[in-house]
């Protein structure tokens, strides 16, 4: 399905401030599969995916998706394809625009010249239903009005309108309380399961890690340094996942939100 | 002053209002939803007036109005292409097409930096001519310039339905959103900027054409005074539907030429205009901003006199 070979990016590269983000990082992902990504801040976790969605070129390797090409394919031409949401609940949907007309632009349907028909308003109404939070009733309402949890509900369910190859989820939850996190985070689990969707998360919370998907891969210095899955990950506690990455790089995972989430 | 003069300053205040209210909805597209502080307009606004002008002078009435909008679009094309695709910073993209467009007028006006319209046959005198001996035969530019007013309120309307016009709203609202679908922004700032820069020039070819002349200076300032409007315009109808904002934004350009006209009967000097619109822009972008740090100052205000413990 995702097959990255090989590829690096260094930013400021010749200054004294040059990092090295990622190096020579291959991997690859079967369709299907439900990848959770670990690491420590700066391990080059959100690197790895804005590489993928395009949000730079990278300085080498290359990037195949679904068998194509798209190593220097454009953002706005990958997310097609590529679904994609952040920590910051505000950033994937615009809050001077009403739900519906958000939803419009998610479902992308016709041509540029065409306008939300009731058809398409009725679908609307059944997908916003299925997340139990009342949108359905506030369709006409500017999505600024909505909590961080709803609009990390519907950004989730904009980016899944049309099912994309690939779903990338940058700590989706972690800017949420707990009770919401949990919510956002079992709707994300329904929609993946129901679109057998290809779905790749970056997340701080060693059990989800764990519990969620089939595959978790541990990240440091912009390499992977671990990756299970099969019975030897459903065999894994959050404590051996910490001893293994002090095997694999040499000091504890000192990040106290790491530590302090279940 | 007798009733009767009165009446033709309140007409003349309407008529003013209007035509420059295409001014004001070419920044409603481009400032209160694309988010781009365009400030070509100015050389855009006089680049319709010229080019109107110099076709409607060769004989093409009907024509100018739709030469003047295809140079707007140009205007507004390299104005969007510059801040897009060659990394200038969108004010100073503006600013400097707006510089360069000086140069351009001139040479449309055929190295001449006036141009008079007296006998030239234009969309105005030709409806005169129609309205020859019927009630309204003195509502020829009031005519014009609410066909001209109406089609672009209702354009606006339904294009910002459209998913294109959506697409153009989130790029303005949520760039970075945009950034991350399948919108690519810069085809949708180019769109917006190229049909916004198109009414600004369809303002200065009517104006210029109702007034029969064209000098290099009737752009100069514009971008103030319409966003002065703009501004007023969201006073009254700020919220809700994008049609009624649009009508909000056209009363505000015709009630700032209202107050600008009983102003000059109390006898404010014509070349005030500027001077008040800058103002108008001043306070109305500034008050939000005040108001939100009124407590501070407040605060730090009895501090200093010491009528408050640390």
């Amino acid at each position: 399905m995702l097959t990255l070979s090989h590829i690096s990016k260094t930013f400021n590269p010749g200054t004294v401030n040059a990092k090295t983000a990622l190096s020579d990082l291959s991997f690859h992902v079967n369709k299907g599969d439900f990848i959770t990504i670990i690491g420590a801040n700066g391990a080059g976790k959100s690197t790895l995916f804005n590489a993928v969605a395009g949000s730079f070129m990278t300085d080498s390797g290359t990037i195949f998706l679904d068998g194509k090409d798209i190593t220097l394919t454009p953002e706005f031409k990958r997310a097609k394809s590529i679904g994609r949401l952040f920590q910051d609940p505000m950033r994937g949907s615009a809050p001077g625009m009403s739900i519906e007309e958000n939803l419009a632009l998610a479902a992308g349907r016709g041509g540029w010249l065409s306008s939300v028909s009731r058809k398409d308003k009725e679908v609307f109404r059944e997908r916003l239903s299925l997340l139990g939070m009342g949108l359905e009733d506030r369709m006409k309402q500017p999505v600024g009005l909505l909590s961080g949890g709803q609009r990390q509900a519907l950004t989730l369910m904009m980016a899944t309108f049309n099912p994309p190859k690939l779903l990338l989820l940058d700590e989706h939850t972690a800017a949420l309380d707990p009770g919401t996190a949990e919510k956002v985070l079992d709707l994300t689990k329904t929609i993946v399961d129901e679109n057998n969707l290809t779905c790749l998360m970056i997340t701080h919370n060693m059990q989800s890690a764990l519990d969620l998907g089939n595959r978790t891969i541990m990240m440091n210095n912009g390499n992977i340094v671990y990756d299970v899955k099969g019975d030897e990950r459903k065999s894994l506690s959050v404590n051996d996942l910490l001893l293994k990455f002090k095997e694999s790089v040499g000091k504890n995972l000192d990040n106290d939100r790491m530590l302090l989430s279940e | 002053m007798d009733f009767n003069s009165i009446l033709s300053l309140g007409e003349n205040a309407l008529q003013l209002g209007l035509i420059s209210s295409l001014t004001v909805l070419a920044l409603f597209l481009s400032y209160s939803m694309l988010n781009v502080c365009d400030l070509s307009t100015d050389g855009c606004f006089t680049l319709g007036a010229t080019v109107g002008a110099v076709v409607a002078i060769a004989g093409h009435p009907g024509l100018s109005i739709i030469a003047a909008m295809a140079a707007g679009v140009v205007s507004g094309f390299v104005v969007a292409i510059l801040q897009t695709k060659m990394g200038i910073n969108s004010l100073l993209a503006g600013i400097i097409v707006n510089t360069g467009l000086y140069s351009v007028n001139i040479a449309i006006m055929g190295n001449s930096s006036i141009l008079s319209m007296n006998t030239t046959k234009t969309v105005f005198t030709i409806l005169k001519d129609k309205l020859n001996g019927t009630a309204f035969e003195n509502e020829y530019i009031l005519i014009i310039s609410l066909i001209a007013v109406v089609f672009v309120v209702l354009f606006l309307s339904l294009f910002l339905k459209t998913k294109l016009g959506l697409a153009i709203r989130a790029t303005g609202n949520n760039p970075d959103m945009v950034r991350s679908s399948s919108i690519n922004p810069v085809f949708t700032t180019i769109v917006g900027l190229c049909v916004a820069n198109s009414f600004t020039a369809l303002s200065g070819c009517l104006l210029a054409q109702s007034q029969k002349s064209v000098n290099i200076d009737i752009g100069t300032g514009m971008v103030t005074v319409a966003l002065a409007s703009l501004l007023i315009g969201g006073v009254f109808l700020g919220k809700g539907k994008i049609p009624i904002r649009a009508v909000g934004v056209v009363l505000g350009s015709i009630v700032f030429r209202f107050v600008y006209t009983i102003a000059l009967r109390f006898d404010m000097p014509a070349y005030m205009l500027k001077l008040v619109s800058s103002i108008i822009v001043i306070i109305a972008i500034s008050a939000p901003y005040l108001k939100s740090q009124a407590p501070a100052i407040k605060r730090r205000l009895s501090l200093s006199r010491g009528k408050e413990a640390i």
